[in-house]
């Protein structure tokens, strides 16, 4: 039996084994000067494992008395989590070993945090999904304040943690009265307990368990901590926040409110609706007044959390579906962005202001159309394939019966193209300034082009998003029956 | 020829491809070269676009030259044309070498500035052949990209509030269509044009948050549609983009907005409004055509009052297009047939009118009308085509533009005859306006220092307004050209547009009286 039960779990203990013996390794050894390689092992590692889950499972599969699920929807989430977390760990190695912050314990953090990601997305249990989130949630902690010597850095990773605790408490106490009402922890029995109609006990425990998650996936009402972090952070550790633990976030999200709660749809369904709203007006609204690139994306990954939510809302096996495949794109236009943040510096040091891209199109033409096509993506207009993210959802939000929504969606994505505009008015129409330093690296180069060919060519007839829709649909399915 | 459809779509595509990648350098040679690959590019397209025209068989009112692929979500990639579209495509192609031949004169960053003009050819040519629903929307939106970095990179003093204005006005009016496209695509599981034609949607009425909401589901998404189409249009009162857009752009970019841009809510009015939600349609037709005579004779009295020639003439375009809406939806053959030939005609004389503003404006620099004065005393030729075109935007028999308004007039007379009143008088009101600009440029004494220098039109200059000339003038004397094509397609259309009424407006209409 436990032999069985460990077989489900393999990828997830290959890389904790890794990360145990990368850090026995180096600490008794070269220390930093082992980071440069332990990045590119783990990435390595990172990649072999989505290789792996990709290609070889199949079917569902439970260990350790349903406390892991093994299904289509958690391998779908998973490779988007390893492939993403290997892209950004790679893209930030040049900055920080510039600015002396490459420690080695950089990419086992990441890799233990990745290790709690896995487990978030294949939770079947309120004690796994602790488990993973903590696992999670205590690696972000101490990678956001990877700069000890700064004070936004470390103010940062205090940030994150306080207002990181709290959600966890806020999670814990809805968990314990769930545990309460329904008599057991595991999603399989509280979604018989909470079949049709809920105990009012129960309903708390969910509005508590959704706060908590609302947290991590940083929708509104509580993202507060979001634009302080991202700003304060350095730069890879921003990218990694932005990428990989909202596609964990989310997944988990989308493992509660259906593995556990989904007899009670209409309940969650409205909470979840309000959050979308109001993620998107305030993610659109709250960054007009922003030049600070990392602060605007903060706020443009509020907005984006808002539409996968949408998806989410709607409460059907296609808003599952809508929602993995806007993920997915999601995190492949925040790579490529991050990439392109990553490149940005003057005299060495780097920078962050939109305003210092002044006429950044005559310098460097190429990156700035790739620059462009990305945050047109962004802005969700057609023909680029943020646009297509944005469809999904917006169909599955009509066909939930969540039409309002739908519309206020829409208008709220205006408003947020504005502030993507206005970056590309200072690459584009800006007025002559003090130009950046040329941006050295090949790796981010070549980080930013793949992701805005991607983006700008992968709707095509013929390409289709790679299959993502059919892939994305199956692992929907194996969630929402 | 096979795939003609997509060949013209993306001959221009592909010459931007070529530019993007191997031109390099900013020198004379290389900006003379980006030149020539556009225009040669886009005469290729006006070539083979002509294989559509010749091919077209104007007696089969269904859609032609169909090419098909599927394509994600169950969308498919699906071209075609027919009577209404066939024109708007030629039209495109058309105006765009000219446009090319009118930007000689850009001297920053050629490259990107003929790439794109060439992608946006693409974009426009892809939204009068799309036939699903989505890859409409696709064309349509995307052609936002390209004119922002138009005006924002090319335009003028104002160009960044103007580009952000443009840009944030119509995605507004867009989004709301988006929604309406994913409502239609859930209703009728599929995003086909002509089979959501066929499709009929509910217009049962019901009430919503107390509003009841008459002829139901059609009425809504009509008014979806209706806001992204209005402000394409652009309808008064929504369209206070316009103006900023035309004055700030370059003159080219006027030139497409003018000539083509603006005809997509036209064409969008045609291809969805009228045969997808004929109920809604008739629903709301009072309220656009009140919208329209007012915009007719409003637009044209605030014309009267600019200062700046570009603005003036924009102020003119909302007129005219008072006139397509009015005619579309006076729903009968005259109506339908003259909104359609009135904006082919505005194309070339609104096109026209703006490269006239930027033949004087290459010289002199500024568009104030109070600049200029007597030109037509160092400038014999170029006051001769600007007198031709400003007689032609007043619609003087003999020129395309008086054609379009009289079918509009006629057609809106047996459905409304208050509006077709006001509309009349806006005919006077333009006759006012476009005469007293022309006294004022052109006429009178030279007595401005600066204009003592001023030369006459070149050769180059010449050969663009020629073209225009003569399609003025040809579709003014023979109109049939136009009406043979478009005939029998809107034909077909009103009689659906007729019998979806009375299959489905009476069930409305009753409801609606006993809802009241």
């Amino acid at each position: 039996m436990i032999q069985a039960d460990l077989n489900v779990i393999l990828p997830e203990i290959v890389i904790a084994v890794y990360a145990m013996l990368a850090l026995l390794g180096a600490v008794y050894t070269i220390k930093d000067r082992a980071a440069g390689v332990l990045i590119w092992l783990t990435a390595a590692l990172f990649v072999a494992m989505a290789f792996w889950i990709g290609t070889t499972g199949t079917g569902a599969r439970v260990a350790f008395s349903g406390m892991f699920i093994d299904d289509g929807f958690s391998r779908f989430a998973k490779v988007t989590i390893l492939l993403s977390a290997a892209a950004v760990l790679v893209m930030g190695q040049d900055y920080m070993a510039r600015r002396g912050i490459l420690r080695f314990e950089y990419p086992i953090l990441i890799a233990l945090g990745t290790v709690g990601m896995m487990m978030m997305v294949s939770a079947g249990d309120l004690m796994s999904l602790y488990m993973g989130l903590e696992l999670q949630s205590l690696a972000l902690y101490v990678v956001a304040s990877l700069r000890r010597d700064s004070a936004k850095s470390t103010e940062a990773g205090l940030k994150y943690f306080v207002l990181g605790a709290l959600s966890s408490g806020l999670l814990l106490y809805g968990a314990s009265l769930v545990y309460g009402f329904a008599g057991t922890t595991n999603f399989a029995g509280i979604i018989d307990a909470a079949d049709g109609r809920a105990p009012i006990g129960l309903l708390l425990g969910l509005v508590f368990v959704m706060s908590g998650l609302a947290f991590k996936v940083s929708a509104v009402p509580f993202h507060m901590w979001t634009p302080d972090v991202y700003e304060g952070a350095p730069t890879p550790v921003t990218a990694f926040f932005a990428t990989a633990p909202k596609v964990a976030a989310m997944g988990l999200f989308a493992r509660v409110v259906f593995d556990a709660f989904g007899g009670i749809v209409p309940d969650w369904q409205q909470i979840l609706a309000i959050m979308s709203v109001l993620s998107i007006f305030w993610g659109s609204l709250a960054a007009i007044g922003q030049t600070d690139f990392k602060r605007l994306m903060a706020y443009s990954s509020i907005a984006h959390m808002g539409f996968a939510l949408m998806g989410l809302a709607s409460g059907t096996a296609f808003g599952v579906q809508a929602m993995l495949i806007y993920m997915a794109i999601y995190v492949t236009m925040n790579v490529g962005t991050f990439a392109f943040i990553l490149s940005m510096q003057k005299d060495g040091l780097p920078v962050t202001d939109i305003r210092s891209l002044n006429l950044y199109s005559r310098a460097h033409p190429g990156r700035a159309l790739a620059m462009l096509v990305l945050l047109f993506s962004l802005a969700g207009v057609p023909p680029l394939v943020g646009f297509f993210g944005k469809l999904y959802v917006l169909r599955a939000a009509y066909e939930g019966g969540l039409v309002w929504l739908a519309v206020l969606g829409v208008i709220g994505s205006v408003i947020g193209a504005f502030y993507y505009l206005r970056i590309v008015f200072y690459m584009y129409f800006g007025d002559e300034g003090e130009a950046l330093d040329p941006p050295g690296s090949a790796v981010l180069w070549g980080f930013l082009m793949v992701s805005a060919a991607i983006i700008g060519l992968a709707w095509l007839p013929g390409i289709n998003l790679f299959g993502i829709e059919g892939a994305a649909q199956a692992a929907a399915a194996t969630l929402v029956n | 020829m096979e795939n003609v459809l997509s060949i013209t779509t993306f001959i221009p595509l592909i010459a931007a491809a070529i530019l993007a990648i191997f031109l390099r350098g900013e020198d004379a040679a290389a900006q003379r070269n980006a030149k020539w690959v556009a225009l040669t590019a886009t005469v290729v397209t006006f070539l083979v676009s002509l294989f559509i025209l010749f091919d077209f068989d104007p007696s089969n009112t269904g859609f032609q030259f169909l090419e098909k692929r599927e394509w994600l979500l169950g969308l498919q990639y699906k071209m075609g044309v027919d009577g209404i579209s066939v024109l708007f495509v030629m039209l495109t192609t058309f105006m765009m070498p000219l446009t090319i031949a009118a930007s000689w004169g850009i001297k920053t960053r050629v490259k990107e500035y003929m790439i794109a003009f060439l992608i946006l050819e693409t974009l426009m040519l892809g939204v009068f052949m799309a036939l699903d629903l989505v890859l409409f929307y696709l064309f349509f939106e995307a052609g936002l990209i390209p004119m922002f970095l138009i005006i924002g990179i090319w335009g003028g003093k104002e160009r960044i509030y103007a580009s952000f204005k443009f840009f944030l006005y119509t995605f507004l009016g867009s989004v709301l269509m988006l929604v309406a496209i994913v409502a239609m695509f859930s209703d009728a599981g599929t995003t086909d044009i002509p089979a959501l034609m066929r499709h009929g949607f509910d217009s049962e009425t019901f009430s919503v948050l107390g509003i009841t909401v008459v002829g139901g589901m059609q009425t809504l998404l009509f008014i979806a549609f209706f806001a992204s189409f209005a402000v394409k249009l652009p309808m008064w009162p929504v369209h206070t983009w316009l103006p900023d857009a035309h004055v700030q752009a370059p003159t080219a970019g006027s030139v497409v907005l003018a000539a083509i841009l603006l005809k997509m809510g036209g064409y969008g009015f045609l291809r969805f409004s009228l045969p997808m939600f004929p109920i809604g349609s008739e629903v709301m037709t009072p309220l656009v055509l009140w919208l329209s005579a007012i915009a007719i004779v409003y637009t044209s009295l605030v014309a009267l009052a600019q200062a700046d020639m570009k603005k003036l003439i924009a102020y003119s375009s909302v007129a005219h297009m008072g006139y397509v809406t009015m005619g579309i939806f006076a729903a009968n053959q005259q109506g339908v047939d003259g909104a359609i030939f009135q904006m082919i005609s505005h194309g070339f004389i609104s096109g026209a009118l703006f490269l006239c503003v930027g033949v004087i404006y290459d010289r002199m620099h500024t568009r104030e009308i109070d600049a200029y004065g007597g030109l037509v005393n160092r400038m014999p030729a170029y006051a001769l085509i600007f007198l031709f075109f400003t007689m032609a935007n007043v619609g003087l028999p003999g020129t395309s533009g008086f054609v379009g308004e009289f079918l509009t007039l006629l057609g809106i007379f047996q459905v409304n005859t208050w509006v077709a009143l006001f509309a009349a008088s806006g005919v006077i009101l333009s006759a006012s306006y476009a005469l007293w600009l022309y006294r004022r440029v052109v006429l009178g004494d030279l007595i401005k220092e600066s204009l003592k220098s001023i030369t006459d039109m070149s050769g180059r200059e010449r050969a663009i307004f020629a073209p225009l000339v003569a399609m003025t003038l040809l579709l003014g004397v023979y109109p049939a050209l136009v009406l043979d094509i478009i005939g029998p397609s809107t034909e077909a259309l009103i009689s659906q547009y007729d019998t979806a009424l009375t299959e489905g407006g009476n069930a409305a209409v009753q409801t609606a009286g006993t809802a009241n």
